[in-house]
């Protein structure tokens, strides 16, 4: 006993600044808003078209809908049963509903699409706003630079392969590696920061009628308003994605740390092979 | 005029408190007890706000809708709304061809005029191919004919105490008649027009026979259809609810509707 060494106190590192740690929790209750009250505006119009137009009596890649007895998803030629869940559902008093997303998902819950716009055009403006100090403070406030720049040799094929390979694994960076972004997290992060939320704020002001009119290349850039409309909703899923997966790492690497770190900005180092007692 | 929303809506906020408490899901009723708080909503409406004041502040109030082409038309026009107004009156004008229809022109005016169909068609007229963006999140691409509204406000000499233009119509939701209202900037657009003619056809009567607003950079449900007056008012208040529409009215959906 007497000849192990002391136990080393948990090295911590003051990981999240403030600004990460306030957008961070204020996107997350934005995009949670924003998504549910989306789904609402689906609810609508549960069909999705490229081009200019499209309507009812067009050729629709994506629906939502319901036979008399059956809910169903159908995606070009390929369709799914989804009774109980999409297009056909049971609502808390038993009743059958056939809206294309149910009552749990939506903001509110019952149908209201003039509520649902409400919800989704004021949170639209804190997510364009708040991202928008997010970017500048990323770019000239050194988050960038010292968190998220991807250095030289981490594009590197072989390096990028073996990052893939330790979180299909499992095995997350330890010691000195944990307290810096690996390769994986920089390029999600880089990606929803700068490419997807962009990417929705854009596709949702291009089927603004009003905006169009001033600002014709934004529809033009994605082929029309019912093209902005689908990449909207494909681009809301891959939030939803990158949330399940950033949920499920956090889970893994240890959660109380991980979410302490985003509360207080310090985050306890978990120790490299060999420092354990 | 774009909406299938359930007019229910009255009844159940009223009943939304009892609903909320009894409910199964606990968690989802007190969302919706958020959604349905005055606080709320008055924070929400300012988003609205918001949109239309940055629109008008930042976006060129002139700025055209897209024009597109003939081989850009939707194959379909899809009507929504009302597409056969109620009432024996309407349907006697419907089977005389509309010979008879009036369109009065009245209110903060010099001159209050009172158009037939014969009068709208021998003014000057515009034709355009626009989109039409329906609140639901639809769209069609239809050729419209009419006269622009601009010219009418100028026969009959608008007051420079107008402010707003309200849209009457021929046809009546459940319990009040549909009606629409839009601010100077819009109503004096070039686009902006009283429509007769869909796709170089008499206007249908599921899309507004025999005369429908088109306003171009705004949604759906600002078209009114079955138009029977053109009223110029200082102020909204006192008209309808309002709030300067049937659906604004019943449902809230945003007055400024060009997002």
């Amino acid at each position: 006993m007497t000849d192990l060494p002391p136990a080393m106190p948990p090295v911590r590192v003051y990981r999240h600044r403030l600004p990460t740690r306030l957008w961070h929790w204020l996107n997350a209750l934005t995009l949670l808003v924003l998504l549910m009250s989306g789904l609402m505006i689906f609810n609508a119009h549960p069909r999705l078209y490229w081009g200019q137009y499209g309507a009812n009596h067009d050729r629709a890649w994506l629906e939502i809908g319901s036979t008399r007895d059956a809910g169903y998803l159908r995606v070009g030629s390929w369709k799914v049963d989804t009774t109980g869940v999409l297009g056909r559902w049971t609502d808390g008093e038993g009743a059958t509903q056939r809206w294309a997303f149910p009552s749990w998902a939506t903001i509110p819950t019952r149908y209201s699409l003039a509520d649902g716009r409400r919800w989704h055009l004021s949170f639209a403006w804190l997510l364009a706003i708040a991202l928008t100090l997010y970017m500048l403070w990323t770019a000239f406030g050194g988050h960038l630079a010292k968190d998220l720049h991807v250095r030289r040799g981490e594009w590197a094929p072989r390096h990028i392969w073996r990052d893939i390979k330790d979180h299909a694994r499992l095995r997350f960076p330890a010691g000195e590696a944990a307290a810096r972004y690996n390769i994986l997290q920089k390029l999600s992060y880089i990606g929803v920061i700068f490419v997807v939320l962009p990417l929705m704020i854009f596709t949702g002001l291009a089927m603004s009628p009003g905006f169009n009119a001033t600002a014709p290349w934004l529809i033009d850039l994605f082929g029309g308003r019912q093209s902005a409309r689908s990449i909207h909703f494909i681009a809301a899923w891959a939030l939803v994605a990158f949330f399940l997966v950033h949920i499920a790492m956090v889970l893994l690497a240890g959660p109380v740390n991980e979410v302490r770190s985003m509360i207080t900005g310090w985050f306890r180092l978990p120790p490299a092979k060999g420092e354990r007692a | 005029m774009s909406g299938i929303v359930l007019p229910r809506r009255q009844l159940i906020a009223r009943a939304g408190g009892l609903v909320a408490a009894a409910g199964a899901l606990p968690l989802l009723s007190g969302c919706d007890a958020i959604n349905e708080a005055p606080a709320v909503r008055k924070i929400l409406s300012m988003g609205e706000e918001m949109h239309r004041a940055s629109q008008r502040a930042l976006t060129d109030r002139d700025a055209l809708a897209r024009e597109f082409t003939r081989a850009d038309l939707s194959p379909v026009f899809r009507p929504n709304g009302t597409r056969l107004p109620e009432g024996e009156a309407y349907a006697a004008h419907a089977a005389r061809g509309f010979a008879d229809w009036r369109v009065a022109v009245t209110g903060l005016v010099a001159r209050p005029l009172s158009l037939s169909m014969a009068d709208i068609r021998a003014m000057p007229q515009r034709s355009q191919i626009t989109r039409h963006d329906c609140v639901e999140g639809w769209s069609a691409i239809g050729e419209w004919t009419g006269v622009q509204l601009s010219r009418v406000l100028a026969a009959a000499g608008l007051k420079d105490s107008a402010r707003y233009i309200v849209f009457r119509c021929a046809d009546r939701i459940g319990d009040a008649d549909y009606y629409e209202s839009c601010d100077l900037v819009d109503a004096l657009h070039p686009q902006t027009i009283l429509a007769w003619a869909l796709n170089r056809q008499l206007l249908p009567i599921a899309n507004g026979a025999p005369l429908r607003l088109r306003i171009e950079r705004q949604l759906g449900y600002k078209h009114a259809k079955y138009l029977s007056a053109i009223e110029a008012v200082a102020s909204l208040d006192g008209i309808g609810a309002g709030k300067g529409g049937y659906w604004e009215d019943r449902v809230d959906y945003e007055w400024y509707a060009g997002i």
